[in-house]
């Protein structure tokens, strides 16, 4: 079974959302029962990974491939390794959390809706495990078709202008992607003779390819990823999508689906075309920086609960793309723990919200106050989850945070440390906004008549809720449980880095 | 020369097949004197027959006739595919209200059959004339089945407003012809192509004049800016199976004519070497050819985008998709012309598809205003789910046909190194995705108004029919190797090597 849990792990959601057309509509408890199930088997199924993976193999592992176009070698490529493991648990984990989510708010149409989120988990954990670029295509594209209906049908008032936003922007990225790709193999094929599309080959060649097409290819590919991450001036589509999603959307949005850019960033523009990674380098961490900052600012002046946190993940996804474009050891493994702690942190801030939203039927920020009076346990709850977005010493983003701002300090490849200095703000500015959230909702005097009988959070939701503050606690304490697992493949990333850089130096001197 | 002819009449046999079946479905429907579906089901049995025959010729090379048609693998897939297509639009008009309405008989049954005949000659003429001729029976059919409906007035309309523009096209063309007839003294294409090369001086702007103008017949069948005005309307008048048949076989017709008089009369006689045709030198036929395809995709993918009929929406997409695959032929050589075939097949399922589920929904709505189908997704979930697969398709998202069509072609232009064109071809994709998605935006994310949110059922052949287009719109979109080699298999063309 080892040798095939990756598709087992892919096809299961898919396979078994088809039963789920048949449901009655009437059965409702079944449909989210049989759901939750088939997620919490995946996501078991997944610590198979967990447990067999090897930290000191560099290379992918679980490996499996079938022939698939043959015109075009492309095969069913797929393979993980430490960074796309990571990726893969989150995805696991947070699955099930949002079926548990919308168990309660999800109240119609609930067969189209848990079909949509089988075939969401499905082709999330491919694009993560594809490791043929066609592959990741078919599944990164698909994508956008559960996450377009999912928005659209069951966001609120504006859903369909937010959903048409969302599809289109990313859509117009996936097209520069796939121009990219094609040109990509055949510049490979006229360097060593064959066509060919898979990842690990495809990097040994691109290497060597000239520097101005490797700044084309590399724009063209991470066009689409820095949209989907999204980066400053990208952003745009995200507070739209963020605010009109519902809850599951939101947290599945931010938590998953924007990590699929950062981890484009680094499996193909970073491994792919190292040398166009280094000279653009300046380009993108002005725009990261701008971000952070822009994020940050925008976050502390919403009115709005969902775009305040939508704002915050511009801000928080800026960091993690700093720390790619860093290049060292501490700000990539620091990346990495980022993005699972900001699928932790910012899933778990748009699950309170949803719960606030589901108790007052608003997100509205001055709607609320005092709230800790009626539901202390919540405001512990809610609390926690702030404190490590803002990244608090012995919680999960301090980690993050931490290792990318010590990593690009001393970065040889942003040269300046004024980056890193500039980004540092905007930790007191995550403090700022998030603090004063809570203050305004939490704490403060009871005013409103209508929240004084608000209920405090129930056992069902904290059941869904723990597990998350579990892992909170669990990174901020004993980081290195998740960084090792990542470690070798940094490593390994950053290998193909040095060799371009002496690759570019030894060409420069030629020139000379 | 009798018996010459005689003996290579077996090579004839599929177009002999569907005369034969043409008189008897006339004999039929005279002797029934009703509505019968037998009739039909005559028609579609001559059809398989006449495949049979075309799949024991596939493979072969053979010219007949003194040289006014051949036998090649590149004219059997074309056959395979208007077969393909008229069958399944004779099954479309069994289901049809506006042919059920009609006081004809069974004449379309027939009228079907014999622009599949000419659309089998245009597939595999190789004299001109001959190309003129088959070109014309599919066009005078083609007018007849427009005004199928003829109490209908918007009907009536389209097909008279079809035949000025066909009249008007053909008549460049034929003219066109004359001219390069004068000039090298011969009708076939063969023998064209080896004195154009022979005399050298052929970098004459008359050519380029001669070209564009017999463009207008070829770019007026495949419905390709800036020939394509007849197409909303006629669209929009005619019954919708006439649409389907005109926007799925008429068009691909017009495209296997059109690829074989590029392809043949400007290369280099016997130049199809190595995959790659080697043009004749001063003749830049391909630059005709992006303009086309660019005018097409453009004003195709953005005038749709203002549609608000079902009908016209298909129409401008129709046109923007001729653009598409015009694309595999600027690219001129063997990989653009297998993408053609892919896209040719891919289209054939999820165009097809899509107006059957359009004429399902207008059977029962008695509309086809996109802003009717409100809510239609939660109406009727069976019909809704189809169309979403192929406005997917259409807008060539993964995981369905239009994919497997759209990447082939894009390769094919970004293995010649024309990125610019591939650009242009991917950032229409995404303005058509506007009006392709408006519609699922409509059927899924709009509720119904009130009074108007009843189910809306459909009998189980409806639900087997549009299975026929999705399963395989979705099973080529994953799983497309058979198609490729055929496809690949197919673009060999008689005589060039």
């Amino acid at each position: 079974m080892q040798q095939h849990i990756l598709s087992i792990l892919i096809f299961i959601p898919v396979l078994f959302s088809i039963p789920l057309l048949f449901f009655k509509k009437e059965w409702e408890k079944q449909i989210k029962s049989y759901t939750l199930f088939v997620s919490l088997a995946v996501f078991i199924l997944s610590l198979v990974l967990y447990f067999t993976f090897n930290t000191e193999l560099q290379d992918f592992q679980f490996v499996e491939k079938t022939v698939w176009i043959p015109s075009v070698n492309s095969y069913y490529y797929v393979g993980i390794d430490g960074i796309s493991l990571l990726l893969i648990l989150l995805t696991t984990f947070i699955m099930p959390i949002s079926i548990l989510a919308s168990w309660n708010t999800i109240k119609f149409r609930q067969k189209e809706f848990y079909f949509l989120m089988l075939l969401l988990e499905g082709s999330l954990i491919g694009v993560f495990a594809a490791l043929d670029m066609i592959l990741f295509y078919v599944f990164w594209e698909f994508i956008l078709i559960p996450m377009y209906f999912m928005i659209g049908i069951w966001g609120s008032e504006n859903r369909i202008y937010a959903t048409v936003k969302f599809f289109i922007f990313t859509m117009f990225g996936s097209v520069l992607l796939l121009v990219g790709i094609i040109w990509l193999a055949f510049q490979v094929q006229a360097i060593s003779g064959i066509i060919t599309m898979e990842i690990p080959r495809i990097m040994t060649f691109s290497v060597y390819l000239p520097l101005d097409k490797q700044i084309y290819l590399f724009i063209l590919f991470s066009l689409g990823f820095l949209i989907k991450v999204p980066l400053f001036p990208f952003h745009t589509w995200l507070p739209d999508a963020h605010v009109q999603a519902p809850t599951a959307g939101s947290v599945i949005l931010a938590a998953l689906l924007l990590k699929m850019g950062t981890y484009g960033l680094i499996r193909f523009s970073l491994s792919l075309f190292p040398s166009a990674f280094i000279k653009l380098t300046p380009y993108v961490a002005v725009l990261a920086v701008i971000g952070i900052i822009y994020g940050a600012l925008l976050s502390i002046v919403q009115k709005d609960m969902k775009k305040l946190i939508a704002y915050s993940s511009v801000s928080h996804l800026g960091f993690i793309v700093l720390g790619t474009f860093a290049l060292t050891q501490e700000a990539m493994q620091g990346s990495v723990i980022q993005m699972i702690n900001h699928g932790l942190s910012t899933g778990a801030l748009f699950l309170i919200v949803g719960m606030i939203y589901e108790r007052r039927h608003t997100k509205e920020i001055a709607q609320f106050g005092g709230l800790m009076k009626v539901m202390p346990v919540f405001s512990v709850v809610f609390l926690i989850v702030s404190l490590s977005s803002i990244g608090l010493p012995g919680l999960n983003g301090f980690i993050g945070e931490f290792l990318i701002l010590i990593g690009s300090y001393n970065s040889q490849n942003l040269h300046s440390s004024l980056y890193t200095i500039l980004s540092s703000t905007a930790v007191i500015f995550s403090a700022v906004y998030l603090l004063w959230l809570y203050q305004r909702v939490m704490l403060g005097p009871l005013e409103k008549e209508e929240n004084k009988a608000v209920k405090d959070i129930s056992k069902f939701e904290m059941s869904y809720m723990l597990p998350v503050l579990f892992f909170i606690v669990w990174i901020g304490v004993q980081p290195n449980t998740f960084l090792k697992l990542s470690e070798s493949s940094v490593k390994k990333v950053l290998m193909n880095y040095e060799k371009a850089k002496t690759l570019m130096e030894t060409q420069g001197n030629e020139k000379k | 020369m009798q018996p010459q002819i005689l003996s290579k009449i077996t090579y004839f046999l599929p177009e002999t097949v569907l005369i034969i079946t043409l008189i008897v479905c006339i004999l039929a429907d005279v002797i029934l004197k009703k509505k019968s579906l037998v009739v039909s089901g005559l028609a579609i049995a001559g059809l398989l027959v006449s495949g049979y025959f075309v799949y024991l010729q596939y493979g072969m090379e053979a010219s007949l006739f003194k040289r006014m048609i051949v036998i090649d693998p590149y004219a059997s897939f074309f056959k395979f595919l208007f077969i393909l297509s008229t069958i399944f639009v004779l099954l479309f008009a069994v289901s049809s209200k506006e042919f059920r309405d009609a006081e004809h008989k069974n004449e379309h049954t027939y009228l079907f059959l014999s622009l599949a005949l000419g659309a089998f000659l245009m597939a595999s003429s190789v004299n001109m004339l001959m190309m003129y001729l088959s070109l014309e029976l599919v066009s005078l059919t083609s007018y007849v089945l427009a005004g199928y409906t003829k109490k209908e007035k918007r009907s009536s309309e389209a097909a008279m407003k079809y035949i000025i523009y066909g009249a008007a096209s053909s008549g460049i063309m034929i003219y066109a012809m004359s001219l390069l007839y004068g000039y090298t003294g011969t009708m076939n294409i063969y023998e064209t192509a080896r004195i154009l090369t022979a005399t050298g001086t052929v970098s004459s702007p008359m050519i380029i004049i001669v070209l564009i103008m017999i463009t207008a017949g070829f770019g007026y069948k495949i419905s390709s800016v800036p020939f394509h005005f007849w197409t909303p309307d006629v669209y929009e008048g005619s019954p919708i199976p006439v649409t389907a048949f005109l926007a799925v076989t008429s068009s691909a017709a017009g495209f296997s004519v059109m690829i074989r008089f590029f392809a043949t009369t400007f290369l280099k006689s016997s130049a199809f070497v190595a995959g790659s045709w080697q043009i004749i030198d001063g003749i830049k036929w391909t630059e005709i050819i992006i303009v086309l395809s660019v005018a097409s995709m453009i004003i195709g993918n953005f005038v749709a985008v203002w549609q608000t009929s079902m009908k016209r929406l298909l129409a401008y997409s129709s046109i923007a998709q001729s653009g598409y695959i015009m694309l595999g032929l600027v690219v001129a050589n063997q990989a653009g012309l297998t993408a053609m075939f892919i896209y040719l097949v891919a289209y054939l399922f999820m165009n097809l598809g899509a107006f059957y589920a359009t004429m399902m929904i207008a059977n029962r709505l008695n509309s086809d205003n996109i802003e009717d189908m409100k809510g239609l997704g939660y109406r009727s979930p069976f019909v809704s789910i189809s169309m979403v697969v192929f406005m997917f398709a259409l807008s060539g998202i993964p995981s369905t046909a239009g994919f497997i069509g759209k990447f082939y072609i894009f390769s094919a232009l970004i293995e010649k190194q024309m990125l610019w064109l591939a650009f242009i071809g991917l950032a229409n994709s995404v303005v058509s995705l506007f009006f392709y998605v408006k519609v699922v935006k409509y059927m899924f994310l709009m509720k119904p108004d009130e009074g108007y949110d009843s189910k809306v059922q459909y009998g189980y052949g409806g639900y087997v029919m549009l299975m026929l287009f999705a399963v395989p719109t979705i099973f080529f979109g994953l799983y497309f190797v058979p198609l490729v080699k055929f496809a690949e298999a197919s673009a060999s063309f008689f005589g060039l090597r």
